[in-house]
């Protein structure tokens, strides 16, 4: 099929004849120069005449890059090559990143009787999606389909994952996507040679170079599965998906629901949880999965008995709730009861940060190999407001009832301390701190927790009589609050002043919705500027003559 | 040493008559210097033709065996300067460097070494920063050429024709004693091609003769009488001399049937997106035969009236393609016509746009509506009325969705954490007026940081600030300036001038090594060994030197504590004059560029090495995402979780992360949160790290089987 005549040999119908137009858009750093070289390369072994531009310059720093080439077959005299892609006049793009095939697509050069579009499908984040405190990532699943009914041909599997995967460059996996994709008329021998001749890391560009090729022939499945919009896999930040035009491949599997996740320890332990899975049991089936999550969670964060504690404010909701709401309520106070009863202390960082599984993640995502040896720095900051948190409640409001007292601490204390967990004194230390765990229920931080947990839970279930929508909503604010020390502080701000609009919309019949849209102006951005902004028109509707 | 070697592409450099030369088009015009017997080049780097002042640093062997001097110039203007070794000797010459921003700074030596002429060939290369990709301001080098009366060769965009051009610029130069400008786009500069080389010529006189043999000449240097007859000469001999050796030479061509209603003048760069355009109105094939006559300007200043008007000769309309604005040439072919008293109409910017690249949308554009206009009858029928194409379902927009992607720090970048010190300063102390320069730096202007008010150009931050210094002030400017700018022009025009001016702002020199945003060339205050170049002289000297007593010197940038103290301190102190902060930490990428090989090195080599990454734990972050609004590192992005209990997505960073600290820092500076972690690798370990390690790992793993005995342990948790 590869040494078939391709359709681009035909030439277009325009006066340029047999002239291929190829154009890469790609990050900088992703190594789109190298590619571009080795594309002239193997145009020129297989006789064609081939000339390739690029943009340079900063754009290289980070930003969004183009490569452009021009070929066409040797008949002995030298075309007029364009040095830039012109729209609607591309037969190939290679784009090496989603977003970067969907900037090919608004600037108009993926055309559907023109182009054929190959784009790996992981995501590099923009800055821009990754500053903002909730989620700020673009819509794969909408470029996907735009892909689809901009191009001719749509090719798109995760190719960094097989590049990394052989230890090679992007470059290497997009050249064999570009082969395997057989649009070009040249053999993949011609390719691999060209790999070959260029000498660095020939092992595994090659590899790397098959595995795009399998890929671009639709052989990908276990990195490649459709995208359903909105879907977590489409949230992913690496995901991968190929167009129904090539491959496709099962469905990412579901992480364990119903059955439970696999757990181990004392049998009296042991017992107590089948004891609290068995309550589980006893919920409508639409509950079980997220309250089976959050009771593995509070029960992880402290003991069996905080799962009855769990399980007994979950059912609280329950016992309100109504199949006909498809249980929403219950579900989401599954999950925020859960969240917030799993508050981020000194406690927990130095549980989790001790475990043995946490070792092994740390040697798992370095890559430890070998006899090589790992050594983990942590980085703590400690101020008097974890201090008194983590004291027995009394002393804790003894110490915060007096600033000068609470200042001559924070003197001591509050400064950056990085803890060598590979080392017996740091591993210790923590190890400590995440041994009063037993005593948790009594220190400070708990006290406080637990109170503000039951001023919003209570107003939640209270609201479920008047309206059930709010009452979601309500628990779904939860969701704002997150980080630690400052930006904990800053998330609570938000989380009372989206809950302070409740006066301003219990009554009307859109109320839900408007604490849905102040939530999310809430993760928009770091001070809630777009907080406050749509604080101000809610403030304005009771106003406006119903 | 630049970011990116040579080494290898320079020997083409040595190919002889006949044999085929492939490369890049900067290679090629060094190629071509060597060929014309050259005797000095000089120049300074910056897109788009960095590269050829790398390929000939890499070069110096073999510029050596010639007896050619290069020199890589402090500024543009010490490189125009630098032509008047060939105001009295017969030696060719070349200066080269990015336009407009180059020719603005050079345009005094410009104009000095225009108005007394040359003797010897001079060219200066502009690399005209034009259109996308470009990272400056929007301006033409043509207006240059005309106000000091230099001629300027725009060649068409194939290496045989820029090679062309410098061979025929250096003899242009001489025939009309005149330096002459040779201007090429971005990517004509990088474009990949061939051509048939000739063999590299000696000097016939090398700048060593000259010093063995001085000359002088009054009537050469610029001072009153010479410089009125200097005018009178340009008008009287020079330019009917370069007249005269561009028609005769035919340096402009003419494609296309002898006759015809219609013709386009283009600017050579302009052709062969024309040619294109005509292919896609079915009126050119692949080889540019085309049935419109076309009338190129390999030289487009001077202008040449008899060419022009014969061109004109029985058509009804001419279309003038020339990008940039203000549209000169057309302005001067409409006053030939009508002097000329013809009645040819002459069109351009109604239907090509007056400023902005012309890409080929508004190329094909431009045509199709000149040619629907006055030649219709040349169109096919579906050209003169097309159908809507696209048809089928609307593609959606996408530009709600798609996130801009400019250019920033790159991973592991040392001029991250000054930023990031700089935006913790500002929320301890508040909002500053401050002022950025040109260079890698000038991303601060960008998310996450959006530092940074103005840039006025290089070398110029602190000079750019001069103004806010204010007794009433209760706030001072911050300024920044990069090493290279400062070497360019900053220690006089900004430090200097803060000195003596008693500036009292804050002063931040960022200190990476390198002229790192023009790919990484050496600089006076290099740390690394040069064999040509003299290296290592401390930026903090120059400014004490210069006068200033507030100095701090940060040697490690990524120590953002002491970063955000010191600004602090700068910010906050008593003292009077100048605060400089020199932020010294070497440029990452060519860091790892120079350490990388050694590294992997040794491991293979069984050396113990230790090698740092970050990392993050996931379930301890909580996806607020505050690590990267001060930071924006690209290893450092934000990944989703498989567990409806996070609504966020945490942080994550990927296997790009080259250690580098800033995280950590941050996170510590901050005070945001414990869910970084360094993970040191001690790959090939001591007898005493494996001891250490094995006693370390007993006790640890004590410790975790009694907790984890007495718990219940979920396999994923």
């Amino acid at each position: 099929m590869l040494d078939a005549v391709s359709p681009l040999q035909a030439g277009s119908a325009d006066g340029d004849g047999g002239v291929i137009k190829l154009a890469i858009l790609a990050v900088g750093g992703q190594g789109g120069g190298v590619l571009a070289d080795w594309i002239v390369d193997v145009a020129e072994r297989n006789g064609f005449l081939a000339q390739s531009t690029s943009v340079a310059g900063v754009a290289q720093r980070t930003g969004a890059t183009i490569y452009y080439i021009e070929m066409c077959r040797d008949a002995g005299r030298m075309p007029i090559f364009a040095l830039s892609p012109s729209q609607g006049d591309v037969d190939i793009l290679i784009a090496a990143e989603l977003m970067e095939a969907g900037r090919a697509i608004m600037r108009g050069f993926v055309t559907p009787e023109k182009t054929t579009l190959i784009a790996s499908s992981h995501r590099i984040a923009a800055v821009s999606e990754k500053i903002e405190p909730g989620d700020g990532r673009a819509s794969s699943a909408k470029v996907h389909e735009t892909a689809e009914l901009a191009s001719k041909r749509f090719i798109a599997f995760d190719m960094e994952k097989i590049a990394v995967e052989n230890g090679s460059m992007i470059s290497a996996s997009l050249l064999g996507a570009l082969a395997g994709s057989g649009v070009l008329p040249f053999p993949r021998e011609t390719y691999e040679k060209t790999i070959l001749a260029s000498g660095r890391g020939v092992k595994a560009s090659l590899a790397a170079f098959a595995g795009g090729f399998e890929g671009a022939r639709g052989g990908v499945s276990s990195v490649a599965r459709p995208v359903v919009p909105g879907s977590p896999a489409d949230k992913a930040a690496e995901h991968s998906s190929v167009s129904s035009a090539t491959a496709t491949g099962p469905a990412e599997p579901t992480p364990d629901a119903g059955e439970g996740p696999h757990v181990d320890g004392p049998r009296k332990l042991l017992a107590g949880w089948q004891e609290l899975t068995a309550r589980i049991e006893e919920l409508p089936p639409a509950i079980r999965d997220m309250a089976l999550r959050g009771l593995r969670k509070v029960v992880d964060f402290q003991d069996t008995r905080y799962g009855v504690e769990y399980l007994d404010r979950l059912d609280r909701a329950v016992a309100i709730d109504a199949e006909e709401h498809g249980y929403g309520l219950s579900i989401a106070a599954a999950k925020h009861l859960a969240n917030a009863m799993c508050y981020d202390d000194m406690i927990r960082v130095a549980d989790l940060k001790t475990r043995s599984t946490r070792g092994a993640r740390v040697r798992r995502e370095v890559g430890v190999q070998g006899d090589a040896i790992l050594q983990t720095t942590e980085y703590f900051h400690p101020r008097v407001e974890e201090f008194s948190g983590a004291m027995p409640a009394g002393i804790g409001r003894y110490i915060e009832s007096r600033p000068k007292l609470a200042a001559f601490i924070d003197r001591r204390i509050n400064r950056g301390r990085r803890i060598r967990t590979d080392s017996f004194s740091g591993f210790a230390a923590l190890w400590l701190v995440g041994g009063m765990r037993r005593w948790r229920r009594a220190l400070l931080r708990h006290q406080v927790e637990q109170a503000h947990l039951d001023r919003w839970y209570d107003l939640a279930l209270n609201t479920v009589a008047e309206d059930y929508a709010l009452a979601v909503e309500i628990l779904n604010t939860r969701r704002l609050i997150k980080g630690y020390s400052d930006t904990h502080v800053r998330a609570q701000s938000k989380f009372d002043r989206v809950l302070s609009a409740l006066p301003m919309l219990t009554g009307r019949a859109d109320a839900a919705d408007w604490l849905r849209r102040l939530r999310e102006a809430a993760l928009k951005d770091e001070k809630g500027d777009m907080l406050d902004g749509a604080l101000k028109t809610v403030a304005t509707l009771g106003q406006e003559p119903d | 040493m630049a970011e990116r070697s040579f080494a290898k592409e320079v020997e083409k450099l040595r190919l002889g008559d006949g044999e085929e030369f492939a490369g890049e088009g900067i290679l090629a015009i060094t190629k071509a210097l060597l060929q014309c017997g050259v005797g000095y080049v000089g120049g300074y780097q910056g897109a788009p033709i960095s590269h050829l002042m790398d390929v000939l640093a890499d070069a110096q062997d073999i510029l050596g065996e010639l007896g050619v001097h290069f020199e890589a110039s402090a500024s543009e203007a010490t490189a125009t300067a630098m032509l008047a070794a060939s105001v009295h000797y017969p030696i060719r010459g070349a200066a080269t460097f990015k336009s407009t921003v180059g020719t603005n700074v050079a345009s005094d030596a410009l104009a000095n070494l225009a108005s007394g002429g040359v003797t010897g060939g001079a060219l200066i290369i502009v690399g005209e920063d034009y259109g996308e990709g470009s990272s400056i301001m929007q301006e033409r080098s043509h207006a240059f050429a005309m106000k000091s009366q230099v001629w300027l060769l725009d060649p068409r965009p194939n290496l045989p024709s820029i090679v062309k051009a410098v061979e025929d610029g250096f003899e242009l130069s001489e025939v009309s004693n005149t330096p002459v400008m040779l201007e090429v786009r971005i990517r004509c500069c990088h474009v990949h091609g061939k051509f048939i080389a000739k063999d590299n010529k000696r000097p016939a006189m090398t700048v060593a003769d000259a010093l063995d043999s001085p000359r002088r000449d009054t009537g050469r240097i610029v001072l009153p009488p010479a410089s009125f007859l200097h005018e009178k000469e340009k008008i009287s001999k020079r330019w009917p001399a370069a007249v005269d050796f561009i028609r005769s030479r035919k340096i402009n061509e003419f494609f296309g049937p002898d006759h015809g209603s219609v013709g386009i003048v283009m600017q050579g760069g302009m052709y062969n997106a024309v040619i294109r355009a005509l292919q896609r109105l079915g009126l050119a094939d692949t080889y540019g035969e085309t049935d419109i006559p076309l009338y190129v300007l390999n030289a487009v200043y001077p202008l040449i009236d008899d060419e022009f008007l014969s061109f004109c000769e029985g058509k009804d309309a001419v279309l003038i393609v020339e990008e940039g604005q203000p549209n000169y040439i057309e302005q001067a072919f409409a006053s030939m016509l009508h002097k000329a008293g013809r009645g040819t109409r002459l069109v351009g910017k109604e239907h090509l746009p007056m400023a902005g690249e012309y890409t080929g949308q508004v190329m094909l554009d431009g045509l199709g509506s000149f040619l629907r206009a006055e030649a219709p009858f040349l169109l096919s029928s579906e050209v003169r009325a097309p159908n809507k194409t696209g048809q089928g379902e609307e593609i959606p927009d996408l530009t709600r969705v798609v996130p801009g992607r400019p250019p920033g720090f790159c991973i592991g970048c040392p001029e991250r954490p000054i930023f990031a010190a700089t935006k913790l300063v500002e929320q301890e102390l508040g909002k500053h007026h401050i002022a950025s320069d040109i260079g890698c730096h000038l991303f601060s202007i960008m998310p996450p940081f959006e530092l940074g008010a103005t840039t006025m150009g290089y070398g110029l931050g602190p000079a750019s600030a001069s103004a806010f210094n204010s007794p009433d002030a209760k706030r001072r400017s911050i300024s920044f300036v990069g090493d290279g700018g400062f070497w360019h022009n900053g220690l006089t025009s900004s430090i200097g001038n803060a000195v003596f001016n008693k500036n009292d702002g804050v002063i931040v020199i960022v200190d990476n090594f390198y002229s790192a945003a023009t790919g990484g060339q050496d600089i006076l205050s290099s740390r690394a060994g040069n064999k040509t170049k003299s290296t290592k002289h401390p930026i903090s000297k120059a400014v004490e030197g210069m006068g200033v007593k507030w100095l701090r010197h940060i040697d490690r940038t990524y120590d953002v504590g002491k970063m955000q103290e010191t600004l602090r301190e700068a910010l906050t102190t008593d003292e009077k004059g100048p605060k400089v902060i020199v932020a010294s930490s070497e440029c990452m990428l060519n860091r790892q560029r120079r350490e990388k090989p050694l590294v992997d090195k040794a491991i293979k080599g069984g050396e113990r090495v230790v090698k740092p990454k970050f990392g993050v734990d996931e379930d301890i972050c909580t996806g607020d995402h505050a690590c990267m609004r001060l930071s924006g590192c690209p290893s450092l992005s934000v990944k989703s979780l498989d567990d409806p209990l996070r609504d966020d997505p945490v942080a994550h960073i990927d296997q790009n992360c080259v250690g580098c600290g800033n995280c950590g820092e941050v996170a510590d500076a901050a005070i945001l949160c414990p869910s970084f972690y360094r993970a040191d690798v001690v790959h090939n370990p001591s007898r005493w790290d494996r001891f250490l390690e094995s006693v370390r790992g007993a006790v640890i793993g004590f410790l975790q089987r009694q907790r984890e005995g007495r718990r219940l342990n979920f396999a994923d948790a």
